[in-house]
Formats: C-alpha cells, sequence, structure tokens
C-alpha cells in the first residue's frame, strides 16, 4: 500500500507542478465570483465571462485578471466592479499592468475584495457545523444519496424534499448533459434542461433553502449534491461553497476521458476547485464507477484503484482531508460471472483497506440492468449488502428501472425500501465480516492491488514521450489510451484555448487566501 | 433475446387467438403496478380496482396497496384480463438482410469493395452516453459479439460523445465515410429526435444527393419503421449487436454493386 502511494505521488507530483504554472479562464472567473460579480447580460453572458474575456483581450491572463481590474477600479474607471465589467463589455474600459506602488495598491484591493467572498464561506461551513449539531445528523452511514433530475428546478425541489421524506440523506440534482461543455455558468432559476438541471447559483440557493426547511422537519440535515466538473470546474466549486452545497462531484481525469476535455485545462481547474471544496468543507465524490461501464469491471478493476490513488494524491495536495475525500467505485461486474458478488466483494473491501477514514461512494449497478426490474430489484440488493457489509460511506441508490425510465416516485419508494431492508437487516455485518487471508476475497483483492501497482509503476516509467512539450508521464500515459480506454493527447480536447501560462509577476488573491488560509 | 429457450416443441401451433398465460392455459392473467396521486384509503383502492377493469381485467385482485407520503399511493393488481391478442393482426418487421459472421462480413468487403469500408460513430448533441455506441463499435463489443473495430475489413472512426453535427459533417467528410452511425440514448423532450432529424438534414445539405453517406441511428427509444420520418436509412432499436449493423452495411453498402466501387480509390 506504502509503494502504491509512493507511485501515485510519483505520477501526480509533476503535473501539479503543470497546474501550479498555469492559470485558466475559469479559474480567473471564479476568482472574480468570489469578489461578487455575479449576473449576466441580456443574452445571459455571465459579467465574469465579459470582465475576464475584455482584460485578457488588453494585458492577458499572464498576470491574473485581478491586478488589472483593480487597477482600473482604482483608477475610478467605475464605481464597483459590475458597472466596471458592464463598461469593459462595450470596450469602454482600458486595462493596464501596474507598477511599483500601484501594482501594491491593486493587489492589496483585490485581496481585500476577493477575501470577503472567502469568509462568506468559511460562514458557511460553520453554518453548516452548528446545524448538524442543532438541527441532528444523518442517523448512519453509508448516507443514502439519490438524484433527482427534472429539468426544471421547481419540479426537482418537491421531488427532492419528497425524497428526503422518504429517506434520503443526500439529494444529488444532475445537471443537464450539455453543461459540462459550456463555458459559461448560466444565470439565474432554470426551467429547461435535457436530463437534468443546470447549475447556477440561483438553482443552488434554491434547493439549499428547501432542503434546509425540510432538515428542520424531519429532525436531521439533508446534504445537498452537484457537479464541480467539465468547463466552469472552478466557477461551481466557488458558487456551492457560497451557497453551502455540501458535497460535489469532482474528478481527476473524468472530464479528459468522458468529455474531451484538454487535460492540462481539466488538472488546473481541478487544482483550484479542490483548494475550495477544501477550505468550504465540502466533500468530493470522485467518478471511477465511469470506467466500469465502459470497460470489463473484472478485468478494469485495477485501474478503478489506480484512479482512487490519483484522486487521492491530488486531493490531499490541494488541502483536502480524509473526510473529504468520497473516493467512488461500482457494482459494475456481469451477473453471470462466476462467484460474482465474492467479487464485487474483493474489490469493495479493497477500497475499504486502502482509503480506511474515507467516505467511500458505492455506487450501483448501471451496465448489467437489462430491463428486467425483478432481477434488477435483486441485482440492487445485492449491491446494498456489499454496502453493508464493507461499510461504505455513501450509498447511491440503485433503480430497478435503471436504463428503462428515469426513476417515477414508486421506483424510488422501492428502491429506498430495498436499502431500509438491507441496512435494518444486515446494517451491523462489517463488524463480523473478515474474510480469511487465503479466501477468495483477500486473494482477489491482493491481486487488483499488486495489478494497480503495476500499472503505476508502468505508468511513470514509461520514458516514450508522445508530446515533448508534456513530458509527464502521466499525461503520456492519458494520451496514449492507459485509462478508460480514451486517448486524449495534453495538446488536444476543449477548452484548451482557456489555458495561460502565468508569468513571474502572476498574482490571484484566492489562490493565496486559500493556501495561506488566511481570511483578510 | 431472440434464442428459443431449450425445451420440447409445442404440441400444435400456437394461436390464433391467445390469451396471457399464469399457471392454466387460458387463465389471462397479468400483473400491473402503478401509482395514483391519491392518500391511501379506501377510495383510493377503489380507484385502483376502477383502472384495472378500465384496463380490462376482470376479476382484478388488489394486492398490495402503499401509501408513499401524505399524497400517492402504490398498487399491485393482479387479475385475468378480457382482451384476446389475434396473431393474425401482429406484424413485425422482418429483418430486410441476411445476417454475416464477422469473417463473412470481411470476406463481402474485400470481394466487392475491393478497399475498407469506412464508418465513423458519435453521440451527438448534448447526449453524452456513449453506451449505444460504443456496445456497437468498441472492440469489446456487446453480447458476446466483438464491436466493429474488431472488422478487418472496417476503418471505424468514433467520434464519442456530444460531438456537434457540424463536426459530425466534417468527420465524415474527411475520412470519405461510407456510413454515419449516431447513437442517442437521451429522450427527454424528445431530444433523439430532434437530434437526428438535424442530423440528417445536415448531412443532405452538405453532400451532393447520391453522395450522402448511408445515414444510421439507435437508441433505445426509437420506434422501428421511423427511418424515413427521421430522414436516415435504418434505425436500430433496443438490443441490437455489432453483428447486425455490420450485416446491414454490407447488404446496403457492399453486396448490391457488381463491379467494384469507381470512387474506391479517392476514398
Amino acid at each position: 500500500m506504502r509503494r502504491a502511494r509512493s507511485l501515485a505521488r510519483t505520477a501526480g507530483k509533476p503535473v501539479v507542478d503543470l497546474a501550479r504554472a498555469h492559470t485558466t479562464v475559469s479559474v480567473e472567473r471564479a476568482t472574480l465570483r468570489l469578489a461578487g460579480l455575479t449576473g449576466a447580460d441580456h443574452e445571459g453572458t455571465p459579467w465574469v465571462n465579459h470582465l475576464v474575456d475584455a482584460v485578457r483581450a488588453e494585458v492577458g491572463l499572464e498576470h491574473g485578471v485581478t491586478t488589472p481590474v483593480w487597477d482600473a477600479l482604482r483608477r475610478d474607471a467605475a464605481p464597483d466592479l459590475l458597472t466596471l465589467a458592464r463598461k469593459a463589455s462595450s470596450g469602454g474600459v482600458s486595462f493596464r499592468l501596474p507598477e511599483r506602488g500601484e501594482l501594491t495598491r491593486a493587489r492589496r484591493a483585490a485581496r481585500t475584495a476577493v477575501a470577503r467572498g472567502v469568509r462568506t464561506m468559511d460562514r458557511q461551513r460553520v453554518a453548516r457545523e452548528r446545524m448538524v449539531r442543532t438541527v441532528g445528523d444523518a442517523p448512519r452511514t453509508p448516507w443514502i444519496y439519490l438524484i433527482v433530475a427534472t429539468g426544471d428546478i421547481h419540479e426537482d425541489i418537491p421531488q427532492a424534499q419528497a425524497a428526503a421524506q422518504a429517506g434520503a440523506d443526500v439529494i444529488a440534482v444532475i445537471r443537464s448533459t450539455g453543461q459540462s461543455l459550456l463555458d459559461f455558468v448560466p444565470e439565474g432559476p432554470t426551467r429547461e434542461g435535457y436530463a437534468g438541471t443546470y447549475a447556477t447559483q440561483e438553482n443552488f440557493r434554491l434547493m439549499r433553502a428547501a432542503l434546509d426547511t425540510t432538515g428542520r422537519e424531519l429532525g436531521r440535515y439533508v446534504r445537498l449534491t452537484n457537479y464541480a466538473s467539465g468547463l466552469c470546474m472552478p466557477e461551481i466549486a466557488v458558487l456551492a461553497g457560497l451557497e453551502r452545497l455540501d458535497m460535489m462531484l469532482n474528478d481527476s481525469m473524468y472530464g479528459i476521458l468522458f468529455r474531451d476535455i484538454n487535460p492540462i485545462r481539466t488538472f488546473v481547474d481541478q487544482r483550484f476547485s479542490r483548494q475550495v471544496h477544501a477550505r468550504a468543507g465540502i466533500i468530493i465524490n470522485t467518478g471511477e464507477d465511469n470506467y466500469l461501464t465502459t470497460a470489463d469491471a473484472v478485468e478494469a478493476a485495477h485501474t478503478v484503484t489506480v484512479s482512487q490513488l490519483l484522486n487521492e494524491y491530488f486531493a490531499k495536495e490541494a488541502g483536502l482531508e480524509d473526510w473529504q475525500l468520497g473516493l467512488g467505485h461500482a457494482f459494475e461486474i456481469d451477473p453471470s460471472v462466476p462467484e460474482s458478488f465474492r467479487l464485487e466483494l474483493a474489490h469493495a473491501l479493497l477500497a475499504r483497506q486502502l482509503f480506511p477514514d474515507a467516505p467511500l461512494k458505492w455506487m450501483p449497478p448501471t451496465k448489467h440492468m437489462t430491463g428486467d426490474v425483478f432481477r434488477g430489484y435483486l441485482l440492487d440488493g445485492f449491491f446494498n449488502l456489499v454496502g453493508a457489509m464493507t461499510g461504505q460511506g455513501i450509498l447511491l441508490v440503485g433503480m430497478m428501472t435503471e436504463a428503462v425510465v428515469t426513476p417515477w416516485l414508486s421506483d424510488r419508494d422501492l428502491a429506498l425500501q430495498n436499502v431500509r431492508y438491507v441496512m435494518d437487516a444486515a446494517g451491523g455485518l462489517t463488524e463480523d465480516f473478515h474474510p480469511p487471508r487465503d479466501g477468495l476475497v483477500q486473494t482477489r483483492a491482493r491481486q487488483v492491488l499488486s495489478e494497480a501497482v503495476d500499472l503505476l509503476d508502468r505508468i511513470v516509467s514509461d520514458t516514450a514521450v508522445p508530446d515533448a512539450r508534456y513530458p509527464q508521464p502521466l499525461l503520456a500515459a492519458i494520451a496514449d489510451g492507459t485509462f478508460g480506454a480514451m486517448k486524449r493527447p495534453a495538446a488536444k480536447g476543449k477548452g484548451l484555448d482557456g489555458v495561460v501560462v502565468k508569468a513571474d509577476g502572476y498574482d490571484n488573491p484566492a489562490t493565496t487566501l486559500l493556501e495561506e488560509g488566511a481570511t483578510r | 433475446m431472440s434464442a428459443t429457450p431449450a425445451g420440447p416443441a409445442p404440441r400444435t401451433e400456437p394461436g390464433p387467438l391467445v390469451r396471457p398465460y399464469g399457471d392454466t392455459t387460458g387463465d389471462g392473467m397479468v400483473q400491473v403496478s402503478f401509482t395514483l396521486p391519491l392518500p391511501h384509503d379506501k377510495r383510493a383502492e377503489g380507484a385502483a380496482l376502477q383502472l384495472a377493469a378500465k384496463m380490462g381485467m376482470s376479476p382484478a385482485l388488489l394486492v398490495h396497496a402503499k401509501a408513499m407520503g401524505p399524497d400517492f399511493t402504490f398498487f399491485v393488481v393482479y387479475g385475468s384480463v378480457t382482451h384476446l391478442v389475434d396473431l393474425r393482426e401482429v406484424t413485425v418487421h422482418e429483418r430486410e438482410f441476411p445476417l454475416l459472421t464477422p469473417a463473412e462480413v470481411n470476406q463481402a468487403v474485400r470481394t466487392h469493395l475491393q478497399r475498407k469500408l469506412v464508418v465513423v460513430g458519435a453521440c451527438i448533441g448534448t447526449d453524452a452516453h456513449t453506451v449505444g455506441i460504443d456496445a456497437i463499435l468498441n472492440i469489446k463489443g456487446f453480447a458476446g459479439e466483438k464491436g466493429l473495430e474488431y472488422y478487418r475489413e472496417l476503418t471505424v472512426v468514433n467520434l464519442g460523445a456530444q460531438v456537434l453535427v457540424p463536426d459530425l459533417v466534417a468527420a465524415a467528410r474527411e475520412v470519405g465515410a461510407d456510413a454515419v452511425l449516431v447513437s442517442q440514448v437521451v429522450t427527454q423532450r424528445d431530444a433523439h429526435i430532434h437530434n437526428t432529424t438535424t442530423m440528417s438534414a445536415a448531412f443532405r445539405e452538405a453532400f451532393p444527393a447520391g453522395e450522402v453517406p448511408l445515414l444510421v441511428v439507435g437508441g433505445p427509444r426509437f420506434e422501428e419503421g421511423s427511418a424515413a420520418a427521421l430522414g436516415v436509412d435504418r434505425v436500430f432499436g433496443r438490443g441490437t449487436t455489432p453483428g447486425e449493423v455490420a450485416s446491414y452495411l454490407v447488404h446496403e453498402l457492399v453486396a448490391p454493386r457488381t463491379a467494384p466501387d469507381p470512387e474506391g480509390a479517392r476514398r
């Protein structure tokens, strides 16, 4: 295990160095959001996009967006940030890079403004801790995690409240499928989405308020989850911190592999968003389940472990603690494989043993749900049983109508009965479940770990570099299809044009405040 | 699930009139479950039985009723349906092409086309669910059959998820695609229909008539026989295997030709 972690560090470190050397348009926009810039023009383009684009066009982003912006404010180009953004959008502001005393004063003013947003996140974190204390917490682990996805926030709210009343501890609002590739965050309450609801600050606020009301009625704090992924990962992380979301989907490689987002963009955005999550007390959920939906769950079991180790390394480097690491894995072995249940147990146990202090996220079968809802219900029962036996922290509730329809009210109710039955009947089984060292479960767990170590070893010792500009072994591995059978070269993918190499004088007060742990 | 379960052959040809089978021939037994937006009480149970009767279940037996929150009740009803099914009125879309093995597909392409058959695949629009296109294209395949990447005489370009229609058209042109495969899983607000018609219109606009690649869409919620309405050449539904798709491509693009493709060298 120690070797696995050390290899993950060897693979991850050069990528962290690369991330530190770059910024992105979304990191800069997130910084402006912390300083309180909200809203959009009549066409829906946010003011943060206008302001970052204007600064980039005039002086570039190499020094960060904040120095030229607060320099302009100090020169009275506009009375406040919003007015400045409005004026800049029509070309009415000229930006410059100030020097010496003016530089220092602009930076100080920027830091004061951004610190206000950081303190709002701090207050929300305290508010969460207080509510968990006074209202009450989820009655047991695993926390029961249910998904809501209507596309319309005003439909989502009653569904989420009903789900919480029926026993859900965590509500996840799935995003509209297109959102990960939007290079802006939509504004306001939204009622139109495809297979999900847009993540907007207003939608976050509405759902948070509704779940707080329901939580007080039920006597337990109901946690809210959304997605900090895609091209606007840093901004959505900030909005989640400001609006007191509790968990965020945030995987280190998902966007690269499954959304074809540029690898550099992803790693830069991800580091910033994880620093924000660390500060806001948000638990991240990683997306290892996705590897198993595209590859065979037995053959590719070790890629899940490798991804978990990398996610852990990147998360800790960004300041997240063990209790914030909802590392993912899933029940996706073909049920017709002999001993499939024991193999599932082995994989789940390995994750538990490798990450004893992390609230692991256990995800239900999807690939082998055939439309036979009766068989699917049984499979979900076995999935729940693995969750109970191996002490998983977060249990995403499986639906028997997976692959048939978006869940009906009755599907959710039946699924929750399934979970409740298993947890009531076998919730304590984890204390009795100590498979013998020489049995199939432990042997298989050791085998998967050893395959994971081999793969990490191959990644860090592979000297073939497909792109000389990016010699990092992990980027080379991503480029040659090591993960998820997808080839993603470092210089390709969506969002690359939003990546900027930092100059020596780069300044970002958000990063500084987050890294120093400062409040002012 | 096309395989017929092994077992004794039926004594007589069934039908033409059949009824559902519970445990006795002709008992007509079915089982349904549904939710009514009513609090659970006697009136709600009566409403459930009324619905069952209107669905043709007589007698209907309410075997389970459970409140889901204060406003909804879930029911399970068993009963005998009064309806008969007339097999003479059932229409089936028979497969219009013979099913070939991978070796036969390769052989046909090699002999008749004398170049590789180029297939471009993608999930279009906002749909991020590549499970369909991957099942058909990835070497891993589906239902025990290897995907099209496994076929030596096929060149497969899988563009992945959330591909924009103009990009798909450009890619098809660039590689000289013989066929374009698009999968659509998300069906909310008829996104699959909308995306497909947009895609077919774009191809018919971008290519001169007669040179449009063969357009094939697949997804769990497409209706069989809706190809013409969608402007595509073929629609594949739930459970389609890579072998069926490959056989269809050969049937449409390879078999009818008696001479080698004159465009072959240019592609």
